[in-house]
């Protein structure tokens, strides 16, 4: 591939030294704001997810003045609310032999060393104190009998270090933080802008100095002034068009910082979640999780014959084929998101798969009922089983659940340093938005600890280092940066509703993800991600030329809302797949079939790809420059991961 | 995917059009066509919206967000009733093999002077989030927090909090209710924190000021219907009224 990359100019700035005293060391290098002087400061979050609402409480707590804004009617529907099976920490109660080491040392190896070791260490060593956190604000995990905490292993663990609320850990996290957000909003501390749709960054003098937003009732434009701009505004699985997240995600304030200048890291790093109801057909809307907490006792099989189109109940033991406890007999079913995936995968490719479409395997709750008795499996599940039962009427008490891999999580995302800034001073990125802590893949139950992490921990001291060097309140909103920039976002709008084409955008929206997911989905070859590109860019000329959105752009027009989404992921699904393309080796969720062992596990590139891809947008959306932030690893060794 | 598949289906919708809260709305007429039993009824509602949409018609407004019954954004009224038919599930999980082929669906918003609607299915629910704001926390910093397991709690009160804290604060208690009380909602909340020990400092102070914003808000009184409860997509119970009730009964003797 032919690429302007340049080099050198990327660094985390996480001091050096023992990786165990990193942030203590910088916590007391960092400047700080004196108290009286936090409420001159303005800081505009974006967001109210777990990483926005940690976010704005704790700094309004701390006295800054917070503006906080989301696109939902309330802070409370953030898609956070959706994560159903846990959040880890290293507190090590059930004393299985867990350790802040070992959780940093499974992040970065679960990860295939594609994440900066001193943003993971971090991130364990702080974990423990999200629990106690959320404890306080009166959440109810599960408990054991004697009132202690209960904790479950979860998604690749071989300890138990997984905290849970029933099925509804992120909906409990997520009101705990809102819960604290609602109390600042009380106390005046924060003020809540709802139904906002942040449509651009304000830079003055290369500083984050204000947003744009929509105003989704009224349709007007609106401008923020602030010290700095927080950016919590989650992930970008939807540009798959199906996946499990909310229909509202999207990744249009990540695009336009993006546009602005901010660089987006390893946009082709995206977790596809092994356990999801199968897809079905063209008029389905999302693709539903099923916890990943169901591995622990479910087990996952298919026929050993191809093309075996007997009833599950109707294959006898010896004529099944447990293919993970086979291939990887020390994890078995609980090996990592992305093995699971792509060995389901295959045997679908095999002729293996089962249901209607062929896409999908078994998960079988046959033999935990047998041990643990169906009052046991009930108290654990019965929420999910009662969830797949509403979708697909069949009980998973009586047959085994059908499930497939869908787009889950984006691991990519906007690049920021150790302090959780991007390469625009001033505009940090926290949660899902940013690219930190997860490598080229996930672990369970990481994502609900990193965003609350992010919010209530780190951007609270690292914050205050970057404000201390401003002067508050410098710029309003008659700056002319702010009159240019409401100029180019009312320009986006007008043109969409100019068009007047004959497709919708939900129509260019599926064809965007089938191509995605064909070509740079849970397995992808060079010449399909080169066709791809391709295919896009047509798509998005032709998006341009005839997209049809009715109404207008003065009051509530959820059309508008989604063309202009639509809009942005035509431009970032292309920078996947030239990401996907320019990293010749395969690690983590990113398999290309150039590079696998011979039993289809990747195989990575560490001399030449031991880095964070960071793009920088160049005006072309097809020709963007490469930054490239080396990795290294001192403290894991780089190793092949390995689950046999 | 199941044998719950069969063949595509018809129907005629009654879909309540209003452009904004100070115009007039009306119950207008639309027939759908092809649709699969499995699809959901929101899925079914993009479909007619694709079509509105390629008619250069205005597409009905409608919300949601998740679709899997946890962010409590899809709350609309489907012959009469909060949610529709089937009992403890959100809009965004009933099915259409649940209304028979042919059938006339009435789809309205839920309606309450608390809730002032915004456009056709869409209502203004942030009425929630300032009786929030009155009390439902806990008042700890960030930092504050001891050690997670210093305070035991029993499993059961745990659970019992969990019930109530499963509130996904969609409002079909309120659209449910003769009064357009927001009893249940409010009980949820309190119940929660009465329970559990962090919530025991500001117990009074709480149950007081949710209250006084929860009428300052113009939600009515609660008078026993019990229609909240079965209402209620996640089945909390109305034992979390009994709760407020006896929690405000102790602030007037506490003042
Ligand atoms: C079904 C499901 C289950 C999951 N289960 C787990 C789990 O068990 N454990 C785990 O650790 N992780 C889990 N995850 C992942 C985890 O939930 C997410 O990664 C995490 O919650 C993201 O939080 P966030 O705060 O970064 O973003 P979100 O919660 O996505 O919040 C984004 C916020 O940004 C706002 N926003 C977006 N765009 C704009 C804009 N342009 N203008 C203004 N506001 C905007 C939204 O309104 C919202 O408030 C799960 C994910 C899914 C989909
Ligand atoms: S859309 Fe979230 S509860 Fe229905």
């Amino acid at each position: 591939m032919d690429l302007e990359i340049v080099d050198g100019d990327l660094s985390s700035g996480a001091p050096e030294g023992p990786v165990e005293t990193r942030w203590d060391r910088h916590r007391f290098d960092l400047k700080l704001v004196n108290p009286a002087n936090k409420r001159k400061y303005t800081v505009l979050v974006v967001g109210t997810g777990l990483a926005g609402a940690s976010a704005a409480s704790t700094l309004a707590e701390l006295g800054y003045n917070v503006e906080n804004f989301c696109i939902q009617d309330t802070p409370r529907r953030a898609h956070s609310v959706a994560a159903q099976g846990g959040i880890n920490a290293a507190k090590n109660y059930p004393n299985d032999g867990d350790s802040v080491w070992r959780l940093f040392y499974d992040t970065i190896k679960g990860g295939d060393f594609r994440a900066r070791e001193s943003n993971v260490y971090r991130l364990a060593q702080l974990s423990a104190n999200i629990i106690d956190q959320c404890v306080a604000q009166g959440v109810p995990f599960a408990r054991e009998y004697g009132g202690t905490l209960a904790n479950r292993s979860f998604g690749g663990a071989q300890v138990s270090r997984t905290f849970y609320a029933r099925g509804q850990t992120g909906q409990q996290l997520l009101l705990g933080a809102y819960s604290s957000l609602m109390r600042q909003v009380d106390e005046g501390r924060v003020r809540l802008h709802a139904r906002r749709e942040m449509l651009d960054l304000v830079v003055v003098d290369g500083h984050a100095k204000g947003i744009i937003t929509r105003n989704l009732v009224t349709g007007a434009l609106e401008r923020w002034a602030g010290d700095a701009v927080l950016l919590c505004t989650g992930g970008y699985s939807t540009v798959y068009y199906l996946s499990t997240n909310a229909v509202n995600s999207n990744a249009t304030a990540a695009w336009r910082c993006h546009k602005r200048g901010a660089l987006f890291a390893n946009p082709c790093f995206m977790q596809i979640h092994p356990t999801c109801i199968p897809m079905q057909g063209r008029t389905q809307s999302k693709l539903t999780l099923m916890s990943e907490s169901l591995r622990n006792d479910g087990r996952i099989w298919v026929p050993k014959q191809a093309g075996d189109a007997r009833r599950p109940d109707q294959i006898p033991e010896d004529e099944r084929d447990y293919f993970l406890e086979r291939i990887y007999p020390a994890f078995g079913n609980l090996v990592p998101r992305d093995v699971a995936s792509r060995a389901a995968k295959h045997v679908c490719d095999e002729g293996r798969g089962v249901g209607a479409t062929g896409l999908a395997v078994y998960l079988d709750f046959k033999d935990a009922m047998a041990r643990l008795g169906h009052a046991t499996v009930e108290q654990r599940y019965s929420n999910l089983f009662e969830m797949y039962r509403e979708i697909t009427g069949e009980s998973p008490y009586e047959v085994p659940m059908q499930i497939y891999p869908a787009p889950h999580y984006t691991m990519g995302g906007l690049w920021v340093d150790y302090n959780l800034q991007s390469t625009i001073p001033g505009l940090h990125v926290l949660g899902e938005a940013n690219f930190s802590d997860h490598g080229a893949n996930r672990l369970g139950a990481s994502a609900l600890m990193q965003g609350l992490c992010d919010g209530y921990f780190v951007i609270p001291y690292t914050l205050g280092n970057y404000l201390a060097g401003q002067k508050p309140g410098t710029v309003r909103t008659d700056h002319a940066a702010f009159a240019a920039t409401e100029a180019t976002v009312r320009g986006g709008v007008d043109k969409l509703l100019a068009i007047d084409g004959r497709r919708t955008a939900r129509d260019f929206h599926w064809d965007l993800g089938r191509l995605l997911w064909d070509k740079v989905g849970m397995s992808r070859d060079p010449e399909g991600i080169r066709d791809t590109i391709g295919k896009i860019r047509s798509l998005r000329e032709e998006f341009w030329q005839n997209v049809r959105v009715p109404g207008s752009g003065d009051s509530l027009n959820q059309s508008l809302e989604y063309a202009g989404r639509v809009a942005d992921y035509l431009e970032l699904g292309e920078l996947i797949a030239i990401d996907a393309l320019h990293r010749d080796e395969s690690c983590g969720c990113h398999l290309r079939t150039d590079h696998q062992s011979a039993e289809g596990e990747p195989v990575r590139n560490d001399g030449d790809f031991s880095y964070v891809a960071a793009w920088e947008h160049s005006g072309d959306p097809g020709r963007p420059r490469l930054h490239r932030e080396r990795l290294a690893f001192d403290n894991v060794h780089l190793a092949v991961r390995n689950y046999k | 995917m199941t044998s719950a598949t069969n063949g595509t289906r018809s129907y005629t919708l009654r879909i309540w059009r209003q452009s904004d809260n100070a115009s007039p709305g009306a119950l207008v007429e639309y027939r759908v066509e092809d649709i699969d039993a499995q699809m959901s009824f929101l899925e079914m509602l993009d479909h007619l919206n694709d079509t509105l949409e390629r008619k250069g018609e205005l597409p009905v407004a409608f919300e949601s967000d998740c679709r899997e019954g946890i962010c409590g954004m899809c709350g609309i009224v489907i012959d009469g009733r909060p949610h529709g038919p089937v009992p403890n599930l959100t809009t965004c999980g009933l099915r259409m093999r649940e209304f028979e082929s042919g059938a006339t669906i009435t789809i309205e918003p839920f309606r309450a002077s608390a809730f002032p609607l915004v456009r056709d299915l869409v209502v203004d629910r942030s009425s929630f989030d300032r009786v929030m704001q009155a009390g439902g926390y806990v008042s700890v910093n960030c930092g504050q927090a001891p050690e997670a397991n210093a305070m035991p709690i029993g499993k059961d009160v745990a659970e019992a909090a969990m019930d109530s804290a499963a509130c996904i604060g969609c409002g079909a208690c309120v659209a449910s209710c003769p009064n357009a009380s927001a009893s249940l909602f409010v009980g949820a909340k309190i119940r929660q924190f009465a329970l559990l020990p962090q919530g025991q400092a500001e117990r009074t102070r709480r149950a007081r000021r949710m209250v006084a914003v929860m009428d300052q808000e113009g939600f009515g009184d609660c008078s026993n219907h019990g229609e909240c409860e079965a209402a209620c997509p996640k089945a909390i119970s109305i034992e979390n009224i009994a709760v407020l009730r006896r929690e405000y009964l102790r602030t007037l003797v506490r003042r």
